[in-house]
C-alpha cells in the first residue's frame, strides 16, 4: 500500500525554522528529484521535535535516525550516504550529553525518557469508555493480585515502600495515611476521591477522569482493601460534565462485569463506589471543607487533627486521596515499589503530571519524572517561549504557590526544592510567564480568586486577604507607597501563621513570593508609577506623537470623554487626567501616531 | 459482558481481548489501518467529534479498511483536533491541527498512498506500557 520506502521529517517548528529547516528540506526534495529519487522518498515537514537547543532536526523513518544541528550543505551527505548507500551520518547523528556516544536511533535518546507516562500510561491510547480495553491494558490485574496475592497490610507496605506522595499538592505520604486509617477500627470506613480540581489552569485530574477512568475505579477498590472500608465516593466538581459521564459509564460497566460490588473476582470482598457532586467552592477541595460538604453541610474546613484517616466521613475513618495519586496504584502494585522508587529523587519518586499553560508553544499536559530541571519542561517539551520572547516566571501550584525565576532554571523540580524556592508543587498546574506579564497584577489575579473563595470561617482568611487585595489594587491604581509593601510582608506572615486552613494558610504566597523575586517591579510601581509589562492600565499613559500627528481630528471626534484637544491640521493632545484608556483613539489613528507607554 | 469472576477469568479475557487487538492490527490482506482520535474536552472543544464523523463516512465511502478509536487526551492540547493513525506494521503517527479539509488530505495521502503530510506531531513521550 505504501508507495514510499523512506520518509524523511524535517522539524518545521520555530526554533528550526529560524536555522534554515525549511531550506533543508527544499535541498532534500530537489536532490532527491535529481537522483531520480523522488517517488520512492518522501520529505516532509512536522510540527516542533521540542528539542530546539539541537536544531534543525531531521529524523529518518522508518530506521528512527535522529539527526541534530543539520545544515543545508549536510544535504549531498544525507542522501549520498544514508539513503542511497543506507550508512548513516554518524557526524549528523545525536550525541548524548552523558557519555558522549553517538545515539544510533531516537528510540535510544534520553530525552524521549524526559516524559515518562505512569499516571497517564493508558490516556490517548485506549477508548475510555470500553472496559475492555483497559482490560487488554493489563487493567484489574492490580485488583485481582492484591485480593488473590496480598494481604491488606502486604499492600499498605508496598505502596509505602514506593514512597509516592499525595499528588494533589500536600505531598503527604500515601503508604502512611493508608496505613493510620487501617488501624483506626470502626464498623464502617470509607474511601474518598478528590477530584475537585479548583486551581485555575489545572486540568490534570480532568484528563485522567476522561481518558482513563478505570485506573481510578481500581485504585480505590485497592484502597478500600487495604484499610478495610467497602464504600467509595469520588467527589467530583460540576464544571466537569465529560469527565462525570465518563466516570458513570466506567462505574456502570465496572459493575456489569462484577469488579465492583458483592463478592469482586470470588475474593469475599466487596466495595462500590458513589458519585457526589461539588458545587463550584475551591475551599471544597481541602479535605475536611470536603468531606463536610458531602455530608451536606457547608463546605467550611476543621480543625486537624483529627485527620479524616482517623475521624473523616460522618465521623468514620476516611482515605482522601488526589486523582492522580489514585492513577498510580495499579502500577505500584503490578511493577512493584522498587520500581517505582528507583524513579524522581530521594525524598520525592516517581512522575508528576503538569498541565503547562501560558505564554509557552506547547500548551498540554506532561509528565515528567521528579528532578527533573525547569529548564529542560519549559525549552525542550515545552518547545521555549511563545513568539520567542524573553522567560519571566513560572507559577507552580496555582493559587497557593510561588513564582519561579530564571534564577531557578536549573533546580530539579520536586516538592522539597519547590517550597525552598518559595513556591510549591500544588496540583500541577505550572503558568509560564513572559516579559508581557506584570507580577504585581499576577499577585492581584491570585489574591482576587482566593478572597471569592475564602469561605469566611476565620478571621485571618476572611478580612486580611481583603486587606491584601486592597493594598495590591492601590499599589495597581499607582496610588502605593513603600509603607505598603511592609504591610504586605507583615500581614502575609500574620494570615499564613493563623489561618485555620490550607487555603488561607497559603494564599499570601504569591505576593510573597513575587515581592522576594521581583522587588523592583513593586517599587517601579509605586515609585516611578510605571508598569513595565504595560498591564496596569492606569499607570499607562496614551500619548499623541506629535511628529506623527497631521490634525486629522479622528481621534478627537471619537474619544467618548472628550479628552482630546487640538485645532485642524495641529498637534493634538491628550488631557491623561479625563483619559479612561480605552484605545478607541488607536483604533481610529491612520498614522500610528498614538502609543501607550 | 460476561461477569469476570475470579483472577482466571481476568487473565482469560485480558488474553482474548489482546489477540483480538493483535489480529486486528496484524490484518487481513489489504492491511487495516487504525485510527485513534483525541476526544477529552479539549479535543472536543477543537471539534473532534466532527472530525472523526467525517472520517469514519469518507473511508467507509472508500471501502477502506479503517477502525476508529475514541479515546482521551494524547497530551498535545496546543495542535488540537489530534489524531494518530496507525497503517499496518507501520509506526503510530500524530497529526496535529486537523480539519476536515486535513482529515480529506490524510485519508487519500497517508492512509491511502502511505505518503506524508504537513502538520505531524512528533511523539516527545515514553510510556511505560511498551
Amino acid at each position: 500500500m505504501a508507495k514510499f520506502k523512506m520518509h524523511l521529517l524535517v522539524c518545521g517548528g520555530t526554533g528550526c525554522n529560524a536555522s534554515k529547516s525549511q531550506e533543508i528540506a527544499e535541498n532534500l526534495k530537489s536532490t532527491l528529484t535529481d537522483k531520480g529519487l523522488g517517488n520512492e522518498v518522501q520529505v516532509i515537514l512536522t510540527g516542533c521535535f521540542g528539542f530546539c537547543e539541537k536544531g534543525p532536526i531531521v529524523k529518518i523513518m522508518p530506521d528512527n535516525t535522529f539527526y541534530t544541528e543539520v545544515k543545508p550543505e549536510d544535504v549531498a551527505d544525507i542522501i549520498e550516504e544514508h539513503v542511497i548507500k543506507g550508512r548513516k551520518v554518524t557526524r549528523l547523528l545525536y550525541t548524548d550529553p552523558e557519555n558522549k556516544q553517538h545515539v544510533a536511533d531516537s528510540k535510544h535518546m534520553g530525552f524521549y525518557k524526559k516524559q515518562l507516562r505512569i499516571a497517564l500510561r493508558n490516556c490517548g491510547f485506549i477508548d475510555p469508555q470500553n472496559i475492555e480495553e483497559y482490560v487488554g491494558a493489563d487493567g484489574y490485574s492490580a485488583l485481582a493480585k492484591c485480593l488473590g496475592e496480598m494481604t491488606p497490610e502486604q499492600v499498605i507496605n508496598e505502596i509505602k515502600l514506593s514512597g509516592l506522595r499525595g499528588r494533589g499538592g500536600g505531598g503527604f505520604p500515601t503508604g502512611l495515611k493508608w496505613e493510620i486509617a487501617s488501624k483506626n477500627h470502626a464498623d464502617q470506613k470509607y474511601v474518598v476521591c478528590n477530584a475537585d480540581e479548583g486551581d485555575p489552569g489545572a486540568f490534570m485530574d480532568r484528563s485522567i477522569l476522561e481518558g482513563d477512568p478505570h485506573s481510578v475505579l481500581e485504585a480505590m477498590t485497592i484502597n478500600g482493601y487495604a484499610i478495610g472500608a467497602t464504600k467509595g465516593l469520588i467527589y467530583i466538581r460540576a464544571e466537569y460534565p465529560l469527565a462525570i459521564n465518563r466516570l458513570l459509564t466506567a462505574i456502570g460497566q465496572a459493575r456489569e462485569y462484577g469488579l465492583l460490588g458483592k463478592d469482586i473476582l470470588g475474593s469475599g470482598f466487596e466495595f462500590d463506589i458513589e458519585l457526589r457532586y461539588g458545587a463550584g467552592a475551591f475551599v471544597c477541595g481541602e479535605e475536611t471543607a470536603l468531606i463536610h460538604s458531602m455530608e451536606g453541610q457547608r463546605g467550611e474546613p476543621t480543625f486537624k487533627p483529627p485527620f479524616p484517616a482517623q475521624s473523616g466521613y460522618n465521623k468514620k475513618p476516611t482515605n482522601v486521596n488526589n486523582v492522580e495519586t489514585y492513577a498510580n496504584i495499579p502500577i505500584i502494585i503490578n511493577k512493584g515499589a522498587n520500581w517505582f522508587n528507583k524513579i524522581g529523587t530521594e525524598k520525592s519518586k516517581g512522575t508528576k503530571v503538569f498541565a503547562l499553560a501560558g505564554q509557552i508553544n506547547n500548551v498540554g499536559l506532561i509528565e515528567v519524572p521528579m528532578g527533573i530541571t525547569l529548564r529542560e519542561i519549559i525549552y525542550e517539551i515545552g518547545g521555549g517561549i511563545k513568539g520567542g520572547r524573553e522567560f519571566k516566571a513560572a507559577q507552580t501550584g496555582g493559587p497557593s504557590g510561588g513564582c519561579l525565576t530564571s534564577a531557578h532554571l536549573d533546580t530539579p523540580i520536586d516538592y522539597d526544592n519547590l517550597i525552598a524556592a518559595g513556591s510549591m508543587m500544588g496540583s500541577g498546574g505550572m503558568v509560564v510567564m513572559d516579559e508581557t506579564s506584570c507580577m504585581v497584577a499576577i499577585a492581584k489575579f491570585y489574591l482576587e480568586f482566593t478572597v471569592e473563595e475564602s469561605c469566611g470561617k476565620c478571621t485571618p482568611c476572611r478580612v486580611g486577604n481583603k486587606r491584601l487585595h486592597e493594598i495590591l489594587e492601590k499599589i495597581t491604581k499607582g496610588n502605593g507607597t513603600m509603607e505598603d509593601l511592609d504591610n504586605l510582608r507583615n500581614l502575609s506572615r500574620v494570615i499564613k501563621d493563623t489561618a485555620l486552613c490550607g487555603l488561607g494558610q497559603t494564599s499570601p504566597n504569591p505576593v510573597i513570593s513575587t515581592i522576594e523575586n521581583f522587588y523592583d517591579e513593586y517599587v517601579e510601581h509605586i515609585k516611578d508609577k510605571k508598569c513595565r509589562a504595560g498591564v496596569c492600565k492606569s499607570l499607562m499613559q496614551y500619548v499623541i506623537d506629535p511628529v506623527q500627528c497631521v490634525g486629522c481630528t479622528a481621534c478627537a471626534r471619537n474619544c467618548p470623554v472628550n479628552a482630546i484637544q487640538g485645532e485642524k491640521k495641529m498637534t493634538h493632545v491628550i488631557n491623561t487626567e479625563l483619559c479612561i484608556k480605552c484605545g478607541a483613539c488607536i483604533e481610529k489613528c491612520k498614522f500610528n501616531a498614538i502609543s501607550i507607554c | 459482558m460476561t461477569k469476570i469472576k475470579s483472577l482466571a477469568d481476568l487473565k482469560a479475557m485480558k488474553q482474548s481481548i489482546q489477540e483480538k487487538i493483535d489480529t486486528r492490527a496484524k490484518g487481513n490482506a489489504e492491511g487495516l489501518v487504525q485510527v485513534k482520535v483525541a476526544m477529552a474536552t479539549c479535543g472536543i472543544a477543537a471539534g473532534a467529534k466532527q472530525v472523526m464523523d467525517y472520517m469514519m463516512a469518507e473511508t467507509d465511502k472508500r471501502g477502506m479498511n479503517v477502525v476508529f478509536t475514541q479515546t482521551g487526551c494524547m497530551g498535545y492540547c496546543h495542535a488540537e483536533p489530534t489524531i494518530e493513525v496507525t497503517l499496518s506494521g507501520k509506526e503510530p503517527i500524530v497529526f496535529g491541527f486537523v480539519d476536515l479539509k486535513k482529515a480529506d488530505e490524510i485519508i487519500d495521502k497517508y492512509i491511502k498512498d502511505g505518503e506524508l503530510v504537513d502538520g505531524i506531531i512528533p511523539v516527545n513521550y515514553e510510556t511505560i506500557n511498551k
